[in-house]
Formats: C-alpha cells, sequence, structure tokens
C-alpha cells in the first residue's frame, strides 16, 4: 500500500552563519491512511521541524518526501501551497484560529481558499461543525469559545479541505485532560473511521494509547529499541510503561 | 472570500482609531502643504492668470510683472496698428505707500486699468462695481486687506502717494505674493498714485482677434514696435512665478515643505499600515500554512490598506476642506482645486497599498515554523 506520506533518508541542516545546525539526520518514516502516529521526543529533538517539511512548510535540505505519492523535495516554494492545499489538514497546539471571523467562517476559509463557491461553502461549514460536536456555534467567535470548542472548529477546518492527512502539532497540549481525550478520539476516529493518515506531534503520554504507532525522535533521529525505526503500539508498555498502564 | 479583511481592520476599534488617524494626518499634512504650494504659486501670477490677455507687452527684460519699467504709452498705437490685434489697453501695476488713518503707511501694489475694457479688471467683486473705478479718486481692494489697510467700509477715504483715494468697492480672494494688497483703479489714478509720467505706461495688454495667429502676432508686434518684449500670457505668468518661487527663495521653502509634507505622510502612514499587518501576522502564517497562495494573503493585506485608505481619505479631505475654508480669511491661502483633491485620493490609496507591500514583505519572509509555535 503506497503511503499518504513517505520520508527516505531526510536531512535537514538549519545554516547559521558559517556554521549549521543538524536538526534531522536520515529519517526513515511512512505515514498511512488509516493510522494514527505519533511523533514523540524531547524538546529540540526535531520532530516539529519533520512535522514541518512531512507538511510541506520548511523545505528539506537532503532526502526524499513523498506527499500523495508525490516527490516534494525539490519543489519550488510557491509550489508548495498546491500541495498543502490539496493534501494536508493542520491542526495547531495555539488552535490558530482567525479571532476576527465565526467559528463558521473559519471553516469557510478554508473552503474558499479550495475555490467552493460562498453558498456551497456555509452549508458544508455548517455540516462539519455539526460533525464535530459544534452545530450550534456557526456564528460564535473564537473568543466565545472554550479550549476544546476551538480545537474541534481546528479539525472542522483541517477538514475542510477533505485533505488525506491530516498532521497535528500538540493538539492537547492547551485542553484539560478531558477535553484532550475527546479530541484525540476524533482524531483516531478520524484515521480510523475516515481512513486518512493522522500525524501527531506531543509530548503528553495521556494521548499515547490512540496510537497506532508511536516514532521516538532524539537529536533528529529516530530512536528506539532496538534501533528499530517504529515502535509498534505492543511496544508501548515498554517504552512508556508508566503511561501505557494508565490509558491502555 | 469570507471577510477576514474587513473583520481585521473593524474588529479591533483601538487599532482601528490608530490606523485611520495616522492616514487622515497625511492626508491632511500633505492636502495642506500642496495646497500652500498651490496657493503660493498661483498668488504669484494672479494679476497675470486673471487679466484675460493674450500678449503682454513690457519693457525689455521685465522679469516679473512687479518690476514692470515705464515706457511711451505712444506705443500703444503701434501695437494697435499690428494685424491680429483687437484690443490692446495700458496697465499700471506698480507699487506705492498708502497711508492710513492712524498715520501708519502700507506698500501696495496699485494696478492701474481702463475701466471700459475688460481686461485686468478686478473680479470676485463682493461690494460695489468696476465701473465705480471711473470716479477721480477710486479705488477697489480686497476684503482681505480692510484691516491692514486700516479700512472698514466703502466711502471711506485714505491717501495714496500723496493722492486722495476713495473706497469704492472689495473684492474678495484676490490675495498678492507679497505682503503689499492689490489697489485697482483706473489708470489715470494710478499715474497719480505712482507718480508716473502721464505719457507712460507699465504695460500693454493685447487681446488677439478671432481667428489670429498667436505666434505671428507675436512675431508682427516684435517687428512694428521696438524696445519692448512681448509675452504670451502663459509665459509671463511663468515668468512671474517662477522668480517669486525660485529666485527669491520664498517658494523653494514652500516647495521643500510640500515635499516634506509627502515624506512625513508617507512615513506615517507606511508606519501605520505595516503595524497593522505586523499584527496580524501569525493569522497570515496559519493562511499560508493552510495552504493558501501567497497572493491570496497579499489580497487580504491589500484590501486592508485599501479600505484604510477609502476611510482615512474621506475623514482626512473632510477635516482639508475646513482647514482650506478656514484659510480663505488668512493671510496665506492654501487651495484645494479639484486635480489635487482627485490626486489626493490617488496618492493615499498608492501609500497605504505601497506601505502595505512593504510589509508583504515581511509576510513573504514569514517563518513558515511560527504556526507550530503555542
Amino acid at each position: 500500500m503506497q503511503a499518504a506520506i513517505a520520508v527516505r533518508n531526510l536531512t535537514k541542516k538549519y545554516e547559521e552563519g558559517t556554521t549549521g545546525t543538524l536538526a534531522l539526520r536520515g529519517i526513515d518514516l511512512d505515514a498511512h491512511a488509516g493510522e494514527l502516529l505519533l511523533l514523540m521526543g524531547p524538546s529540540g529533538s526535531g520532530k516539529t521541524t519533520l512535522l514541518s517539511i512531512m507538511g510541506c512548510i520548511l523545505t528539506a535540505t537532503a532526502g526524499s518526501v513523498r506527499v500523495g505519492g508525490r516527490e516534494v523535495v525539490g519543489l519550488r516554494q510557491k509550489e508548495l501551497p498546491a500541495i498543502r492545499l490539496e493534501h494536508i489538514g493542520f491542526v495547531f497546539q495555539g488552535f490558530n484560529l482567525f479571532p476576527t471571523l465565526t467559528a463558521g467562517e473559519n471553516v469557510e476559509l478554508m473552503l474558499d481558499l479550495k475555490g467552493v463557491s460562498a453558498a456551497k461553502a456555509k452549508k458544508r461549514s455548517q455540516d462539519l461543525l455539526e460533525q464535530v460536536g459544534l452545530g450550534g456555534k456557526y456564528a460564535s467567535f473564537p473568543a466565545d469559545l472554550s479550549g476544546g470548542q476551538k480545537q474541534r472548529v481546528a479539525i472542522a477546518r483541517a477538514l475542510a479541505g477533505d485533505p488525506g492527512i491530516i498532521l497535528a502539532d500538540e493538539p492537547t497540549a492547551a485542553l484539560d485532560s478531558e477535553t484532550g481525550r475527546g479530541v484525540m478520539k476524533m482524531m483516531s476516529d478520524l484515521a480510523h473511521k475516515r481512513d486518512r493518515a493522522v500525524v501527531i506531534v506531543t509530548h503528553d503520554s495521556r494521548v499515547l494509547g490512540f496510537a497506532d504507532r508511536i516514532v521516538k525522535i532524539e537529536d533528529g533521529a529516530i530512536a528506539a529499541a532496538d534501533d528499530a525505526e517504529m515502535v509498534p503500539a505492543g511496544l508501548l508498555a515498554r517504552e512508556f510503561p508508566r503511561a501505557a498502564a494508565g490509558l491502555v | 472570500m469570507p471577510p477576514l479583511a474587513e473583520r481585521n481592520l473593524f474588529h479591533d476599534k483601538v487599532r482601528l482609531t490608530v490606523t485611520v488617524t495616522g492616514i487622515v494626518f497625511s492626508v491632511v499634512l500633505i492636502v495642506v502643504q500642496l495646497g500652500l504650494f498651490i496657493g503660493f504659486t498661483t498668488a504669484t501670477s494672479n494679476l497675470i492668470d486673471h487679466s484675460g490677455a493674450d500678449l503682454w507687452i513690457t519693457s525689455k527684460n521685465v522679469p516679473y510683472v512687479e518690476q514692470g519699467v515705464a515706457f511711451s504709452e505712444r506705443k500703444l498705437n503701434q501695437v494697435r496698428a499690428v494685424p491680429g490685434v483687437a484690443d490692446a489697453q495700458k496697465v499700471i501695476a506698480h507699487w506705492t505707500q498708502w497711508k492710513r488713518h492712524d498715520g501708519g503707511q502700507e506698500s501696495v501694489q496699485i494696478v492701474g486699468i481702463n475701466v471700459d475694457d475688460s481686461m485686468e479688471r478686478p473680479w470676485n467683486l463682493v461690494e460695489g462695481r468696476v465701473e465705480d473705478l471711473k470716479s477721480p479718486d477710486a479705488v477697489i481692494l480686497d476684503e482681505l486687506y480692510k484691516q491692514k489697510l486700516g479700512v472698514t467700509r466703502v466711502g471711506e477715504v485714505f491717501e495714496i502717494g500723496g493722492y486722495r483715494a476713495r473706497v469704492v468697492g472689495f473684492t474678495r480672494g484676490i490675495r498678492s505674493f507679497t505682503t503689499s494688497p492689490y489697489v485697482f483703479t483706473s489708470f489715470k489714478n494710478a499715474q497719480d498714485f505712482t507718480r508716473m509720467r502721464e505719457d507712460q505706461t507699465l504695460f500693454i495688454l493685447v487681446r488677439l482677434a478671432p481667428g489670429a495667429n498667436l505666434v505671428e502676432v507675436r512675431q508682427g508686434l516684435l517687428d512694428h514696435v521696438k524696445d519692448v518684449d512681448v509675452l504670451t500670457n502663459a509665459q509671463f505668468s511663468h515668468m512671474t512665478t517662477f522668480y517669486w518661487m525660485f529666485t527669491t527663495g520664498a517658494g523653494v521653502a514652500v516647495l521643500i515643505a510640500a515635499v516634506l509634507g509627502l515624506v512625513v505622510g508617507f512615513v506615517v502612514v507606511a508606519q501605520t499600515i505595516y503595524a497593522t499587518t505586523v499584527d496580524h501576522l501569525r493569522e497570515y502564517g496559519t493562511l499560508k500554512a493552510m495552504g493558501a497562495p501567497n497572493r491570496y494573503v497579499y489580497k487580504v493585506i491589500m484590501k486592508q490598506a485599501a479600505i484604510s485608505a477609502v476611510i482615512g481619505y474621506v475623514l482626512g479631505m473632510m477635516v482639508s476642506v475646513f482647514v482650506v475654508h478656514g484659510s480663505e480669511k488668512g493671510g496665506a491661502a492654501i487651495l484645494m482645486p479639484t486635480p489635487l483633491a482627485v490626486g489626493m485620493f490617488f496618492l493615499t490609496l498608492a501609500m497605504c497599498v505601497g506601505a502595505a507591500l512593504v510589509s508583504i514583505n515581511k509576510v513573504t519572509r514569514l517563518d513558515p515554523a511560527m504556526v507550530f509555535k503555542g
């Protein structure tokens, strides 16, 4: 089965004057439709950089990244937005909603980017908000929503473009435990019931139980027991015993 | 498109007030400075521009209208004999002294005309008639200078150059570029007031016959009338304006002020629009991360700038009209001709869009990873 995102021998170096910082070193990773993949690791390990490159926001220094079967390394900067728009939906830690637009308009903005007419966008926006349990919040501004509601609007917005891939950066970090579980359940459903490839960067060990796979990144490389590239869910107890005991 | 630009602009009322205030300030500053410049340049050549003449005949090398040199009025007949000349009249424009009732003296510029002719007549009369100047001692002056000359009403009698002068009317808005007001009177009175010999004049104004060729008539005059310059109305107007604006340095100061007004106005607008854009940088980053092409983001920023420009222009022009109106009775004229008002709209738009382009540069260089920071 073709991976939704396939990363091979990925290297990212940040140039700083005459020296440089190697943020990613030879990463190999696949994200498949229908699975929820967690990227974990300490701060500065390179997981957000990896997510940014997988999301075609940053460009790689070397290696290969195929999104929806298309090689994106080497594409010009101005070609990347179209790839993002077609294949990827983002969910951010800080929600990144447009505070001056209502919940419905936030979702419609994505549809507008996709070229959907205003009337159809409104209908679709209402449907999506229904799907995330915010049917009555179309006209609410982000400032009037709780953290969990904001994140659900963000998920509805990410889904509006009907992407095959959802990339999320710490989606539960700003949420309380119960709300976080609700959001993760939604992300899990996206993967398992709607066949999306969902990749989540997180520090939050409370969400481990929702993962199909966990990839641990350290110092810009994939670090796992026995040098394995991927950490199967079965290894959860060994890698994160306390979290596993609490959630799985 | 969801109304992102409009909402960004109107959502934060304080920011909107700051933005619009900056643009209004710039619009008013530029209109006032350019209006002053236009007012000054217009004032320098007022007499020539309103003369109704096609050609001016002066002594040789007269640099500007206030610097006329007397020549024999017998040339008038020579001028009238040149083919293509429909009308020719003697005119005096010369400085002399006005004596107020309190004994104080003010310098004035006497404009002596043929009252029966249509050239160089006072315009914008608000009291009295031009024909009243036929009286031996009659003068008409602008109401702007009533206080300066100690005049309160029509009928008052003063002394000009040692001769009796009686005020018979007032004009409105005939300003002099210098501190010396124009005082209109008959040619004969002007000779007395300026102590000019009876057989002399300072200028001869010429009006062409219908269908006559300006260049040919001018050449004819040069051929038939010796020791004079023959200038078109536009030439003499330009020479006079150039003299006052640039040779004296007075106009350079106004011009520099106008240019500074433009620069300061642009800087204020640029800073204001830039700050407004930077306020929403994170949102633009999110838009780009969502897959919006640069042109989509630029459109939002440009729309925001354009709306700001329109609001700033409308409010700025309202203030400007008030200032311009207020200046009508002041010492310095601020003029806002239609081309300035229309041009100001496009200038405001250009300034705002230009400033937005500067901030777009910032958006273009956005670190995409910023969207992943909580």
